[in-house]
């Protein structure tokens, strides 16, 4: 993975004497002797973390744990006290403001929770916003501005002021606006904590399916763990100034480096966290024409469960229960049943990457679901009791605290 | 009853003498008739410029202003009103006023705005800043007439070089006022996308502010009608002239022509101010739209905006 954007060490102190509050918080003072000696407040503490291309990268953490300055140091909107923060290898901590302004401009744009729409300018007049600032010419910036009005859906809004559009509306103007420039960076800093839950759901729904074209390098800032794990690739989840703990949702979930992160995940929505791929068995089946329904008995015996999937070659047909096969009887010429005749072709498959909670109402039907890859080839299976133990797996670290630390 | 005038007493009068006298106006001197230059030079063209023009067209383009930023009824009471002046003999003298008036404003706009800019950008500018403007607004503007005139000598310009003074600090404190409070996610939102200093404040700073610049503006322009008479004093003329003219012979009927002409004149231009600031509604108007109409407004006739506060100190 090529890392389009590393932050090493960063730190970052509120206050009049950062230099020495820095040096105290190296030898392991609590931010709250700090305080209470120099009144510089710690906002983000050792920050350290990679963010390749083309990947989202989700920050989350409770009110005032440090996500909107970790963010804002990334376009150098707040200069870090300490440490690096490189853009393809540029260091926005240290470079000059020409070069900033450069990388502001062509790199990284930004868009904010409250969404910072200039209100004395129409919405294409908003979007275009960021190749005025370049210096481009009237009529170009309205042509380019259109057309990533349309990519959001908001071209017949062109020429309405952003006071008049409804909030999921506004945002979609920020994040054309963040767009227009054509940037290879996005800083999102809980661009859906404003919404509501029915907007907010659809502006996630939107932004993966936007981002499956653009394939930007995204920092989303959240609050909300659901929407963390339904975006992120990685998740940073970040406590009092510090990265506690780095990871994919399913390590996050299973692994929880400590009671703060468990009580967080606690009460997640797994069924959107885990895939069918992370709890099917391998690919066991019989091949219609050359196994008898002996042969498909005996492997479901071995592999304690009682339906099995049948495939023709490398093409998946469909399933037998053992209790059919058992229920077959030879026929008047008195050969004994095949798998043909016992064989249910109505049968639920998945794509490995489903989240489980699509996988509800097939596993209620008793019957393993088949896990199928691009050319319909059986890759693996999902049996049912999987799919509801998986939901209702307890994490295994302590959630004792989970009260004080709910996400809000 | 012991006073510390009994320990000592100083001569506070003749240090300020011997500044004034000793040092400012013989060093400075030349300078400061310099500074009047460009006063003077905008002064008379306009002046010439309103003055030369019809009665009749200057009357039907207020009255026809009136009639757009404000209504029918502002427009037939400037019809009426402007008619009334020119009806008791006074027409010449309000145009020299008006003159007056608006280089004042003009002035008022050049210098105080980018002050105000300033002071809005460096909290250390507006340590500076704001103490002077206190002083500027609590002097009475008699007291500084007497420097004024040994300065600048008497006549138009330095009676508006007193206006200037008198009526800079609105302007400058809500052009800070205006610039400092413009939403800060939005001053961001500008930084985030690479804005120079420049963009910034042309593009995001000046337009959100521009309806409390135009009400610093529109405080201006009444300090500076209330100075009218005052300059008079010291050789400015116009309707403060009729009206000084007036008391000073006990001439009743000439003081209330010349003090109704100026009524009248104020009227029409804080309500035309007062509807341009309504139009120009915060956040609806671009930048050059607004200029464009204060610039057309201020063309024929009248000037500034927004007059939310109408008082001030
Ligand atoms: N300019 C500042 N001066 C002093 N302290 C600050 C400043 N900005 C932020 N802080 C402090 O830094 C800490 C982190 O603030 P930050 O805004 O980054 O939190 P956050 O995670 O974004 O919270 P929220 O979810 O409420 O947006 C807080 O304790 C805050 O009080
Ligand atoms: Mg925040």
């Amino acid at each position: 993975m090529q890392a389009k954007l590393s932050v090493r060490n960063v730190y970052k102190i509120f206050g009049d004497t950062p230099a020495a509050a820095l040096e105290r918080l190296r030898q392991g003072e609590s931010k709250a002797a700090i305080l209470e000696a120099s009144g510089a407040t710690v906002g983000v503490q050792d920050a350290s973390f990679e963010v390749g291309e083309g990947e989202i990268f989700v920050v989350m953490g409770l009110s005032g744990s440090g996500k909107s300055t970790l963010v804002r140091m990334l376009n150098g909107l707040i200069p870090p006290s300490s440490g690096e923060i490189l853009i393809d290898g540029e260091d926005i901590a240290s470079c000059s403001p020409q070069t900033l302004r450069r990388i502001r401009r062509e790199k990284v744009a930004m868009i904010f929770q409250h969404f910072a729409l200039f209100p004395h300018w129409t919405v294409v007049g908003n979007v275009a916003y960021g190749l005025k600032v370049k210096g481009m010419g009237a009529a170009e910036r309205r042509a380019r501005a259109m057309e990533t009005l349309e990519q959001v859906g908001l071209a017949p809004w062109a020429d309405s002021l952003p006071s008049d559009l409804s909030g999921g509306m506004q945002q979609r103007v920020g994040l054309a606006r963040g767009l227009a420039t054509g940037p290879q960076i996005l800083l999102m800093d809980e661009p859906f904590g404003a919404l509501d839950p029915l907007i907010r759901r659809q502006m996630q729904e939107e932004l993966l399916i936007l981002q499956k074209t653009l394939k930007k390098t995204i920092v989303f800032i959240t609050h909300d763990l659901n929407e963390a794990l339904l975006l992120g690739d990685r998740i940073a989840i970040m406590k009092d100034g510090q990265l506690v703990q780095t990871g994919t949702a399913q390590e996050i979930v299973t692994a929880p480096a400590d009671d703060y992160v468990a009580a967080f995940v606690a009460d997640i929505d797994r069924g959107r966290v885990f895939t069918a791929e992370d709890i099917s068995g391998p690919p066991t089946a019989v091949q219609l024409h050359s196994d008898t329904p002996d042969q498909a008995r005996r492997l479901m015996e071995d592999a304690d469960s009682h339906a099995l999937h049948v495939v023709d070659g490398e093409r998946l047909v469909g399933l037998v229960t053992y209790k059919d096969l058992t229920a077959q009887s030879p026929d008047a010429m008195g050969r004994p049943g095949t798998l043909r005749q016992a064989l249910i072709t109505d049968f639920a498959t998945t794509d490995g990457n489903a989240p489980l909670h699509t996988l509800y109402t097939d596993a209620g039907s008793g019957l393993p679901i088949a896990v199928t890859d691009g050319r319909k080839r059986l890759v693996g299976v999902v049996q049912p009791r999987d799919v509801l133990a998986q939901l209702s797996t307890e994490t295994q670290a302590p959630t004792t605290e989970a009260t004080d630390a709910q996400p809000r | 009853m012991l006073s510390p005038a009994d320990l000592a007493t100083l001569p506070f009068d003749d240090w300020v003498n011997a500044f004034v006298r000793g040092w400012l106006v013989p060093n400075f001197r030349p300078a400061f008739r310099a500074a009047q230059v460009p006063v003077t030079l905008v002064l008379n063209n306009l002046n010439a410029f309103l003055l030369f023009v019809p009665m009749l067209l200057t009357t039907a383009a207020f009255a026809a202003v009136a009639w757009r930023v404000v209504g029918s009824g502002m427009a037939i009471f400037t019809l009426v009103g402007f008619a009334f002046i020119d009806m008791i003999g006074l027409w010449p003298e309000t145009m020299t006023t008006l003159a007056m008036i608006l280089t004042s404003v003009i002035f008022c706009a050049v210098i105080g705005i980018p002050l105000g800019i300033l002071s809005a950008r460096s909290d250390r500018m507006w340590k500076v800043m704001r103490p002077v403007l206190d002083i500027m607004q609590t002097i009475p503007s008699f007291v500084y007439l007497v420097p004024i005139v040994m300065l600048f000598g008497v006549g138009m310009a330095p009676g508006i070089i007193a206006t200037i003074i008198f009526a800079l600090p609105p302007i400058v404190r809500l052009t800070n006022l205006g610039i400092r409070n413009v939403r800060s996610d939005l001053i961001e939102a500008a930084h985030a996308f690479g804005s120079t200093g420049w963009q910034m404040l042309w593009d995001v700073q000046i337009p959100l502010a521009l309806r409390t610049i135009m009400a610093g503006l529109n405080q201006t322009l009444m300090l500076a009608l209330s100075m009218v008479v005052i300059t008079a004093l010291i050789g400015a003329g116009g309707l403060g002239l009729v009206v000084n003219t007036g008391l000073g012979r006990l001439d009743v009927g000439g003081a209330t022509a010349g003090g109704v002409g100026i009524v009248i004149l104020a009227i029409v231009l804080d309500r035309i101010t007062q509807g341009l600031a309504e139009k120009a509604k915060v956040g609806r108007v671009s930048l050059g739209r607004s200029l464009l109409g204060l610039l057309r407004f201020q063309g024929s006739g009248g000037s500034g905006s927004g007059a939310q506060i109408k008082k001030a100190g």
